[in-house]
Formats: C-alpha cells, sequence, structure tokens
C-alpha cells in the first residue's frame, strides 16, 4: 500500500517537474553595471512563480558585466537548465553576446539593454531576440524635443568614453541634426574620473545654451556638479541612465533643475489619472517598494518587470499549443511574444510586431525634472 | 587657452597629483620593504572614503564586519602558534588587539549612532577601521610567503585586490557616495576660483610627506624600515624583524591610502572600485621613480596629476591613453639610464 503511495507521488512528482516552465536569468549584479543589475535582480524574485496554472522557476545568474560570462551563462542555461526562455542581460554588449547562443539554440531572448542594436535591423537572429528597456532614440527625441521648445540653439555635449556614451552621443548628433540644433563641444570622460575640470572648462569656453550629460548612475553628477561650480547658468540635460535615487543623493543640490526623459514609472503616482501607463506602472512600484523600503525603485528594475509581464501574457497563449522543456513550446513562446498587442508594462505600452520587437512608442517616456530632491513631472 | 583655464588646469592637476603622490609613496615603500608590488593600495582609499561616507549616512559600515573577521582570523592563526610554543602570556594581549578592539568599535558603533558625531571623530573613527586592515593583510596574505618570488607576491597582490573589490561591492555597494566638505572656504587666485579643499588636499599631503621623511630620518623604526628596504637579511641579523617591518609598511601604506580617501571624498564621488584607477596612476608615478626612489615617486605622480588634467582639456577622450602610454618613455628611459641589477633571483 505504501508502496504504491510512494510510486503515486513520485509520478506525480515527476509530471510536475516536466511541466515547470523554466526561466533562465542572467543579469550584471556585479561589475560596473551592478547599479542596474541589482534592482533587476531584486525584481525578478518578485515575479509571479505561477503563470497559467504551471509552476515557473526562474534560474538567475550573475554575469558580472563580462559578456564571456554572460555567453557561458546563457550556455548553462539552455544546456544544464533546459530554459524555455532567457531574460538577459543587464547591458547591451553582454545581450549582443546572449544573442548567438539563444539562435543556436532556438530559444527566445528577452533583454533588457538599451540600445536599439539589439533589436534594431530584424534579421534572422534577432527574429528570436525581444527587448523591454526603451531605445536610446526615443529618449533622445524627447530631448530634442524638450531643447527646441526652448529655444536652444547651440548644445555640448559629455559622456562615458564607453559604449554608452559613445550610443548616447550617436543618437543625440543624429536627431539634434535633424532639428538644427548645433553641437559645440562633445567631451568624454570616464565613469571613474576624480575630475572633469578640463572637459567642463573646454564646454565653458563653447559657451553652449544647454549641456547634455550622456551617463548612467551616479558617475553622471560629476559634470553637472562640476559645471555648477564653474559657474553655468544654462540648461542641464541628463539621460535616463541617472534615474535612481542614489543619484539624487550623490547629486545633493548640484543636480536640481537637470532635465531628463524617463519612463512614466518614475514617476508613476504623478502621472494623471487617464495615463495608460499608470495602473501597471503603479503595481510594480508597490511590489517593490513593499518588499525593499520606500524611495528604493529604479527604472531599471522596471525593465525585468516588462520581462516577467510580457511572459505573463505569452506563456498561457504557447501553453495551448505545446508542453514546457520542448522546442515547439519554445517557438510558440516565440510567437506570442511577438503577437504582443497593447500590454501595459511598467514602462509603457507593448505592441510587437514581427520588424518591431521593442514595442513602446511615446507613451513610454515622460521629461521629467529634479525639484527639491525628487523627480518632478514635466508638464 | 587663456591664463585662467591654464590656472584652473594646473590646480586641478596639482590637486589630484597630490593625492597620486601620496599612492606613489605608500607603493614604493612597500615595495621596498616586502618587494610586493601592492596593487590593493587604492582599495583603501576607496575603503576610507566609503567608511566615512557609510558613517555619516549612519550605517554600520561593512568596514567593521571585515575588520572583526580579519582580526579574528589573524588571532586564530597566531594563537595556534603561542600555544604551540606554549607562550600562554601573549595570548590575551593578541586577542585583545584583534578580536578586543574591533568588537569595542562594532559595539560602539551600535550605541551610539554615528552619524551625530563631530566631523574629525567621524574621520578618526573611519580611519580606526580600515587602517588595521592593512597589518591583518599582510599577516594573512603575505608573511606565509615572505620569501617568496616578486612574481608569486605580485599574483598574491591581484587576489587580494579582486577579494577587496568584491567585498567592497558588498560593503557599500554599486552606487557611489561623496563626503561634505570639510571646509567651504574659497579664494580667487588670479581670477580663478580655488577651493579650501583643494589646498587642504595639498597642504595635508604635503605635511604627510614631511611627516613621512621625519619617520624615516629620525625614529627607529624608520631606520628599521630602511634598514630592511637596503638589506633584508642584514638588517635581520640586527635584530630588525622582517615581520615587523613588513607589518609597519602595510600599516603605514593603509593609513596614506586611507587617508587620501578621506581627503578627495568631498571633491568628487567615490565609488567601490574608484580606488583601483587612482592607485594604477599613483604607480605610474612610482613606476617614474623606479620603485624606489621616493622623491621622485612623488614628483611623477604630480606629473601624472597635471598631465592627466591637460590631456582632460585637450582629448578629453583619450585621457586615460595617454596618461598610461607615459610608462612607455619612461621605462624606455629608465632601462637606459640606470645599470640593471638581477636582484635576488635565488630560488
Amino acid at each position: 500500500m505504501s508502496r504504491k503511495l510512494a510510486l503515486a507521488v513520485l509520478a506525480a512528482f515527476s509530471t510536475a517537474a516536466f511541466a515547470d516552465i523554466n526561466v533562465g536569468v542572467s543579469v550584471s549584479a556585479t561589475g560596473p553595471a551592478a547599479s542596474l543589475g541589482i534592482p533587476e535582480k531584486n525584481t525578478i524574485a518578485l515575479l509571479p512563480t505561477t503563470i497559467g496554472g504551471q509552476k515557473v522557476n526562474y534560474i538567475v545568474l550573475d554575469d558580472a558585466t563580462d559578456p564571456t560570462a554572460a555567453t557561458r551563462n546563457i550556455k548553462k542555461l539552455i544546456t544544464e537548465n533546459k530554459v524555455d526562455v532567457v531574460i538577459g542581460s543587464t547591458t547591451t554588449p553582454n545581450s549582443l553576446a546572449m544573442m548567438d547562443v539563444a539562435v543556436e539554440n532556438e530559444t527566445p531572448l528577452i533583454s533588457m539593454a538599451g540600445s536599439a542594436i539589439v533589436v534594431e535591423p530584424m534579421d534572422a537572429k534577432r527574429h528570436w531576440v525581444f527587448k523591454t528597456a526603451q531605445n536610446d532614440a526615443h529618449m533622445a527625441t524627447a530631448i530634442v524635443q524638450h531643447m527646441t521648445d526652448r529655444h536652444v540653439q547651440t548644445v555640448a555635449f559629455i559622456g562615458f568614453a564607453d559604449a554608452y556614451g559613445e550610443g548616447w552621443f550617436k543618437e543625440f548628433a543624429k536627431i539634434a541634426e535633424a532639428r538644427k540644433l548645433k553641437i559645440v563641444a562633445n567631451e568624454r570622460y570616464q565613469r571613474n574620473d576624480t575630475s572633469v575640470t578640463g572637459q567642463v572648462l573646454k564646454i565653458l569656453a563653447a559657451k553652449p545654451d544647454a549641456v547634455l550629460v550622456g551617463g548612467a548612475g551616479t558617475p553622471a553628477a560629476l559634470p553637472q556638479k562640476a559645471l555648477k561650480e564653474k559657474g553655468y547658468k544654462g540648461l542641464i540635460y541628463q539621460t535616463h541612465g541617472v534615474a535612481n535615487n542614489d543619484f539624487l543623493r550623490v547629486g545633493g543640490k548640484d543636480v536640481e533643475g537637470a532635465f531628463l526623459p524617463v519612463g512614466p514609472m518614475v514617476v508613476a503616482a504623478q502621472l494623471p489619472n487617464d495615463n495608460p501607463v499608470k495602473k501597471s506602472a503603479l503595481e510594480y512600484v508597490n511590489k517593490y517598494e513593499a518588499a525593499h523600503g520606500k524611495g528604493s525603485i529604479s527604472s531599471f528594475g522596471g525593465h525585468a518587470w516588462d520581462a516577467g509581464v510580457l511572459l505573463g501574457n505569452a506563456i498561457p497563449q504557447a501553453l495551448k499549443k505545446a508542453q514546457p522543456g520542448t522546442k515547439e513550446f519554445r517557438k510558440a513562446l516565440r510567437d506570442a511574444l511577438e503577437g504582443t498587442k497593447n500590454l501595459p508594462g511598467a514602462h509603457g505600452i507593448f505592441n510587437m510586431s514581427p520588424e518591431d520587437h521593442q514595442g513602446f512608442d511615446q507613451r513610454a517616456r515622460v521629461m521629467v525634472t529634479i525639484e527639491k530632491g525628487t523627480w518632478k513631472l514635466v508638464k | 587657452m587663456d591664463l585662467q583655464i591654464l590656472l584652473l588646469l594646473g590646480q586641478d592637476g596639482v590637486t589630484n597629483g597630490a593625492i597620486y603622490a601620496l599612492l606613489a609613496l605608500a607603493l614604493v615603500l612597500i615595495f621596498a620593504v616586502t618587494r610586493v608590488i601592492f596593487i590593493p593600495q587604492g582599495e583603501f582609499v576607496a575603503y576610507g572614503a566609503l567608511t566615512l561616507a557609510s558613517l555619516q549616512a549612519g550605517q554600520v559600515p561593512g568596514t567593521a564586519w571585515l575588520l572583526l573577521a580579519a582580526g579574528t582570523a589573524v588571532a586564530i592563526l597566531d594563537g595556534a602558534r603561542h600555544v604551540r610554543e606554549g607562550r600562554y602570556g601573549k595570548l590575551p594581549t593578541l586577542l585583545f588587539v584583534n578580536v578586543g578592539l574591533p568588537l569595542a568599535a562594532a559595539g560602539a558603533l551600535f550605541v551610539v549612532p554615528p552619524a551625530g558625531l563631530p566631523l574629525a571623530v567621524q574621520v578618526l573613527l573611519a580611519l580606526g577601521l580600515v587602517i588595521p586592515l592593512g597589518p591583518m593583510l599582510y599577516r594573512l596574505a603575505y608573511q606565509p610567503l615572505a620569501g617568496a618570488s616578486v612574481l608569486v607576491l605580485l599574483i598574491v597582490s591581484v587576489a587580494v585586490h579582486l577579494a577587496l573589490i568584491g567585498l567592497g561591492l558588498l560593503f557599500f555597494g554599486a552606487e557611489g557616495s561623496r563626503t561634505p566638505a570639510f571646509t567651504d572656504i574659497s579664494f580667487e587666485l588670479a581670477e580663478a576660483p580655488l577651493q579650501g579643499q583643494t589646498i587642504l588636499v595639498v597642504l595635508a599631503s604635503a605635511v604627510l610627506i614631511a611627516g613621512l621623511y621625519f619617520f624615516f630620518e629620525r625614529t627607529i623604526y624608520g631606520k628599521a624600515l630602511r634598514a630592511t628596504a637596503m638589506n633584508r637579511t642584514g638588517a635581520r641579523l640586527m635584530g630588525v624583524s622582517s615581520t615587523m617591518a613588513g607589518k609597519l609598511s602595510f600599516t603605514l601604506a593603509a593609513a596614506i591610502g586611507a587617508f587620501s580617501g578621506v581627503l578627495i571624498a568631498p571633491i568628487t564621488t567615490i565609488y567601490y572600485d574608484s580606488g583601483f584607477l587612482i592607485g594604477l596612476k599613483g604607480f605610474v608615478g612610482a613606476i617614474i621613480g623606479g620603485l624606489a626612489s621616493y622623491p621622485v615617486a612623488a614628483l611623477g605622480a604630480i606629473l601624472v596629476g597635471l598631465l592627466e588634467s591637460y590631456s582632460s582639456f585637450w582629448a578629453s577622450a583619450f585621457k586615460e591613453v595617454i596618461v598610461f602610454t607615459l610608462i612607455i618613455p619612461v621605462l624606455l628611459w629608465r632601462s637606459l639610464t640606470s645599470r640593471h641589477v638581477e636582484e635576488e633571483e635565488e630560488e
């Protein structure tokens, strides 16, 4: 009798294990992108553990902001953990590195990186890749729009001497040129630099109406502090990469009055009630702050949450077609992700198509300014 | 480029150069005494600055726990040896210094909220939490290998550096911190504003360098270190313990590092991994001094600071390239002019 029971339990258990959905995650929780990767990792822990009646297992690995480690992670996730879908990674180089492995094994990949090249131009490889973070171009247009509204004619750029700064400069220069904005200075600095006096003096000598700082996280406060210290009076713009509370803490009163585009999630509570993103954004904000304390929210965790939102929508559809753990399921999941329509996430409304695997529109960004140490929505 | 810009850049370069100079001196000191190329030197800068920042934020800094853990490890290692050799009388002192004091410090931080203390006390507390890590590090990582080749010691340094970086991320998080300025005074020098904090950095560095000079010339411990640096075996024969010399030089290096960290924390944002780059620039200065000459190392470090400042104005994207490329002509010049000594390849 007991043996029969044990067998039954075993049978039940093994079918359950077979039907589990495995989601692999690779984030940059250490290394240079750690300030982005840590909230993403925290967010994965808040994602639903059952979707469409099936248990979902999340296997989270750290890639230390290293593309080689990211490649190793996705190989491990696919061969050892037999995952059905991979979320990752935090940065663009890591996501690009993971793409090849994902395609080889026909596993959908949902990246949280900023640059548009992760999903554009659409080809056989990017067929399997989706992305939850706004493209840099989305954000750069918002900045240029705001600048022209304020009659800015000359602008200086100072950004990270890496892919982030370079990518931003390219996007920004392209759009600025089209809108007849003149870029009078283009400077670079290192994330770890202790001083940007030289760059700032050169910018001041060019007398720009506005300065755009192309940096992410707390290091982006340094140029703005130096500009203020040397008496710069024009407009200062930051990118959405600074949208966390540590930036406000380090920047203090010197970053007051900066303008930046962000995902609506950052100012969710200030959005008008008819904003379509408000409800879904607040859901995430409340959940994260309940787990990690008030004011702990950062824009980057929202990208991980949105990956969960996409899966929550796509998995039930894929389950109708195939069993998790099979090639057919992964294909069905990819098709379902591509078919996402009007799905509100924390950062915007997803409308995927075979050509657009990012899916956001203008509703995925708002301009904010820093006022009394908080983000304030610019009407 | 007018005079004002020239002055501002020069001022910036000298400020950073002063910090690099301190680190260069620490690197030369450690290398001369223990033959260790001390890559983790910069980590003490970051630890010092971030410990101070977390004290000011009212948190108990992670370095307090690291100190306790390292102290306990040292106490176990040394205690076991004392017990084996039957020297029970030394145990209480050992336990008190390595476990008792860190425990008392951590306990005190829980009782007295550090955020409310005056700035000077916070600085002393931060220094007190970071500096003992120097000799403990020497005891744990280097002392067992004191006789190993320079290469082995370098590899240990890389390992220690990576371990400290990882711990730094764990203790202080990925985002940086800045501490409030010690002084808000500002002067005008030829129409260029001169911040009081900048003067403080340069002055403090100068005082520290003078203090080091006095220490090496006038005190018995300083002379013992110099003796060890010149001839390890000879110094041992004269009764200078190389373990003592090693611990002392690491204490000094940690003190210099942590102090530099406290000095620059108000002028820039410090991250858990900032120390490496700062230390590396000090290292370029130390290389200019051939890892042997203190004054040349200090001047070299100031040169690095100035070069960095002016190149950030002219070609900001290539700043690091310019600074680190400086090593190549310097090495070339050094290898052409100095007599090459095959030092201690005895194994």
